[in-house]
């Protein structure tokens, strides 16, 4: 192109374009700014799991009830894996499935795709502010559980690095499911609509809201092939005594196949998530 | 002109939905640093074209280069020489007027000045504004900023002023003006046949995805000066057609003996040129 080099600004045109990784980090303040000034959306995504911990607590708690055999667990601890499972659910999946969604209908991704920034660096963006979340999610919930419900956390080093692992691995396969899943809906009008459903029948069967043990074998069994029963399985053996296997349907923690599951739904859910992206609406040609 | 290589060139161009042609053998050329006006009715074609122009949509047969490349390959290098205003937005609603345009200016290997930006479309008052509390004219204009920030090469405006009221119009064109002063070529559609008069170099008018005319707004506005009607009422109403007006008024003024009862001589606006081009039956 000799022939443009006469316009005033071409010279600096040989200026490098800025790194992914850059970008993807400046991504990631635009979306975590942009969530902190959404300020029903912010009161949700972080009173939800301490709410529901309240109330289960309370409700099932009552009169000192425990779970399980003698000495038996606080329910408020029982229900707390459940919780922080539900929170990492809520914060990447659900998150993700409808604000891709909707971003779809508004014209961000159509406008962002004319620029050049590297698709990646969107979705690390993406990724990047659900860590965010998660994470002050996850100390606001822990600290509300300690402090106004009685729960002792754990002190052994093995316990918070199991607790990390399951973390990470569920909130990146609910990162790029949430992608994936954002195909689905026709529109961000119903995304809630669609996704919502979803997630509240997987909390039911995956014993967020119910102990996992007393729910019939076969719910078990169709939760086990779903991401939320593994990472709230995990997250019990974070947060519950080793006695509390003996309430445990496999009678084992399951570390090995938690995190093959989980590292499985990431892989496809990545592959399935680059496949089926689309950076502009259905009904836009 | 002929010495510069165009920065857009479109042969033979077809896209087609179904058995909808919605682009149907399609020719353009737009040289560097002109205003390039696309003008044409709904569903004529213009954004199927300038979205195979931008890399959004693939076509089904033709040849489209875009700055020297084909949009439907090229890369991260050539989005940073192009600027794209789109139809509508209302993305990134919580960011402020600067966060945005200081975000966007990030994904650019050279950028303009910010507050220059800001300035150059009039927002330096809303910089600080939330883009949800920006009007529909304020937010097009940002949407202006977007495209511009990076410097492009080339800027599309797919109908910039929809919903504007005139004054704004005026200073939005004033901006567009000023950006072909800065060497920036700029294709631009709309269906405002005043805006594609105002600020266009050269017209094309699209009717059914080809180009049915294609001339600077001068010449194709000589089209309308060709013929004229002539107009009077002496009981019947009588009407002509006709390149030589005055003789023909002359010729009546003789045959009344003085005034031409009913008396009018019409002439074609451009837009009656435009609508007659596109074939549109009602006004």
């Amino acid at each position: 192109m000799t022939t443009t080099a006469t316009q005033p600004f071409v010279a600096s045109r040989r200026a490098a374009l800025p790194g992914t990784l850059s970008l993807g980090l400046e991504r990631t303040r635009a979306e975590v700014v942009t969530f902190f000034r959404e300020r029903d959306a912010v009161v949700f995504v972080f009173a939800y799991p301490i709410l529901m911990l309240a109330i289960f607590a309370t409700v099932f708690g009552q009169d000192g009830t425990t779970v399980g055999p003698d000495p038996g667990i606080p329910f408020a601890q029982y229900f707390l894996p459940g919780m922080v499972a539900t929170g990492v659910m809520l914060s990447s999946f659900q998150n993700l499935a409808v604000s891709i969604a909707v971003e779809r209908d508004d014209g961000t991704l159509k406008r962002l795709r004319a620029t050049p920034m590297p698709p990646a660096a969107f979705f690390l963006g993406k990724i990047g502010s659900v860590l965010v979340t998660c994470v002050i999610q996850m100390g606001l919930l822990l600290t509300a559980a300690a402090l106004m419900f009685g729960v002792s956390l754990p002190t052994e080093p093995a316990r918070w690095w199991t607790f990390t692992w399951v973390f990470l691995l569920g909130t990146a396969s609910g990162a790029v499911l949430g992608v994936a899943f954002s195909s689905v809906p026709r529109s961000g009008r119903s995304a809630s609509a669609v996704v919502i459903p979803i997630v509240l029948v997987l909390q039911f069967i995956s014993g967020v809201f119910f102990q996992f043990n007393e729910l019939p074998s076969w719910m078990q069994s169709v939760a086990s092939v779903f991401p939320l029963k593994w990472l709230a399985q995990g997250m019990r053996s974070v947060f519950l005594p080793d006695w509390a296997l003996q309430i445990e349907p496999s009678g084992s923690w399951q570390h090995g196949a938690t995190a093959a599951i989980l590292a499985a739904y990431l892989v496809i859910g990545l592959l399935v998530g680059v496949k089926t992206f689309r950076w502009r609406r259905r009904d836009d040609g | 002109m002929t010495t510069t290589a165009p920065a857009v060139l479109v042969q033979d161009l077809h896209k087609h939905y179904g058995a909808k042609r919605a682009v149907d053998g399609l020719d353009l050329r737009v040289e560097t640093g002109e205003i390039f006006a696309v003008l044409g009715p709904n569903g004529a074609g213009k954004t199927t074209t300038v979205e195979i122009l931008e890399g959004y949509r693939k076509r089904d047969r033709g040849s489209v280069s875009v700055l020297g490349e084909d949009p439907q390959h090229a890369g991260r290098a050539w989005r940073s020489r192009i600027g794209v205003v789109l139809q509508s937005a209302d993305d990134h609603a919580e960011l402020t007027v600067r966060e945005m345009v200081a975000h966007f200016a990030r994904f650019y290997p050279s950028t303009r000045d910010l507050d220059e930006v800001i300035a150059a479309v009039g927002l330096t008052e809303k910089a600080g504004a939330r883009t949800r509390q920006l009007s529909g004219g304020q937010r097009r204009r940002l949407d202006v900023a977007l495209g511009i920030v990076g410097r492009p090469e080339l800027l599309f405006l797919d109908e910039p002023t929809t919903g504007f009221d005139p004054e704004a119009r005026r200073s939005f064109w004033d901006l567009i003006a000023s950006l072909r002063e800065d060497g920036t070529t700029v294709l631009l559609t709309t269906h405002y046949m005043d805006e594609a008069e105002h600020l266009a170099d050269r017209i094309a008018v699209i009717r059914d995805g080809q180009v049915v005319a294609l001339d600077t707004p001068a010449a194709i506005g000589a089209r309308a000066q060709q013929h004229a009607t002539v107009r009077w009422h002496d009981g019947t109403r009588h009407e002509e057609r006709t390149a030589t007006p005055t003789a023909l008024v002359a010729d009546l003024a003789a045959r009344f003996g003085g005034e031409v009862p009913g008396l009018e001589v019409y002439r074609p606006t451009l837009e009656d040129v435009y609508l007659g081009l596109v074939g549109e039956a009602t006004r």
